[in-house]
């Protein structure tokens, strides 16, 4: 049965408050999520001051702002700040998505940035990814084919299949849309999640790969993928503007017409 | 590593609703209203033929009763609309967000629309 509420270890306390002290006119309110794994002691939302006045566009900007100039002990993952990796997914105002890619000036009022939503938390905004990581691995996310020697060194394929890839290569893998989904939160030891079936029907759509059928009847299974009821929160989540709910469709409907 | 104990990040707490989950979580719940429903509405029918009078006559006839049914006629248009958008999924169309925003906004307003309507013909039949 799923958990609805939070454990006792998980529930969130008031954290600092930290005043502005640059006495900046064009103040922003910043709630962060903190947990540190060394103090023993339950997750907390800290509240910053930032001056807007001397900030980058980008919610990461305010991260960095905050790391750079009032706490240096926050803890979040980022690397490329386009909205290449993947690494910066997190919770910002209510909804997954990648923060060096998000503009702060979008949301009114109090800014509210949480990890990823449901995962072991490992410090501050950096969650536990491993499980969907194994899934991942789970379906053999690679080239299969029967083809050897100069045969394998180039397997053409026509601009038409190639066209079926589009709107499914592009994923990241930045968990947006897994950690966004109730169905994922609640069973997300058995069912592969969006992202992961994304990639599934990536592998399941390519021509130059010989185990379609292979891919299909593994992934076919009540907690794999019927899991999914089409909520569409990782539709609407998705940084790269992908569409992982109509991927799952796509599976359902070759499995119903194969 | 192993993160086992550490705290769990906070999910249905913070995560901000959306027309597409809102939807969802109201197609689940009038579904389980539903086959409650019909399944009462069954055993009352068998008590009325086989007692051949109608009975909790004065219940279906209060404000309560009135509020059951004009409830109940809106869980199944809701119900019912929502199913067709969901089939309308399966064969494969309807995945764009933009799309599915507006058939979801459609389903809402056309099940309360549905709504009044069975209601008012039972209402003068």
């Amino acid at each position: 049965m799923a958990e609805f509420s939070l454990s006792n270890n998980s529930k969130i306390i008031k954290g600092e408050y930290y005043k502005d002290k640059t006495g900046s006119n064009n103040l922003k309110k910043v709630n962060v999520y903190r947990w540190n794994p060394d103090d023993g002691k339950n997750p907390r939302i800290d509240t910053f001051e930032v001056d807007m006045n001397n900030c980058g566009p980008k919610v990461l900007d305010i991260l960095f702002k905050i790391k750079n100039e009032i706490d240096s002990s926050l803890t979040f993952r980022r690397s490329c700040a386009h909205g290449v990796c993947g690494s910066c997914a997190m919770n910002v105002d209510g909804t997954n998505t990648l923060s060096c890619i998000k503009s702060h000036s979008d949301i009114k009022g109090t800014l509210n940035i949480y990890p990823l939503p449901h995962l072991k938390v490992v410090k501050d905004l950096i969650g536990d990814l491993s499980n969907l990581y194994k899934q991942y691995e789970s379906i053999q996310p690679w080239l299969k084919t029967s083809k050897t020697n100069t045969e394998k060194q180039e397997i053409l394929q026509s601009q038409k299949d190639r066209s079926k890839l589009d709107g499914y290569y592009e994923c990241i893998l930045c968990a947006c849309c897994s950690t966004s989904c109730p169905s994922y939160w609640w069973n997300g030891d058995k069912y592969l999640g969006p992202a992961v079936l994304l990639q599934a029907y990536r592998w399941i759509s390519d021509s130059r790969d010989e185990e379609k059928k292979e891919r299909l009847k593994k992934v076919a299974d009540e907690l794999k993928l019927y899991r999914c009821h089409t909520i569409m929160n990782c539709t609407n989540s998705c940084p790269k503007g992908l569409n992982p709910a109509k991927a799952i469709g796509s599976i359902k409907k070759m499995l119903a017409t194969s | 590593m192993e993160y086992k104990k550490n705290p769990l990040t906070p999910h249905l707490q913070i995560y901000a609703w959306q027309i597409s989950s809102l939807l969802s979580i109201t197609h689940r719940i009038t579904g389980v209203i539903n086959a409650i429903a019909i399944s009462m509405i069954c055993i009352w029918l068998l008590l009325v033929i086989s007692s051949e009078k109608i009975i909790f006559e004065g219940i279906l006839n209060s404000s309560f009763g009135k509020f059951l049914s004009i409830s109940l006629c809106w869980t199944f248009s809701f119900h019912m609309l929502n199913e067709i958008r969901h089939l309308i999924w399966d064969a494969g169309y309807g995945f764009d967000p933009k799309i599915s925003k507006i058939t979801g906004y459609a389903t809402l307003i056309l099940s309360f629309l549905l709504a009044t309507i069975i209601y008012l013909i039972g209402v003068n039949l």
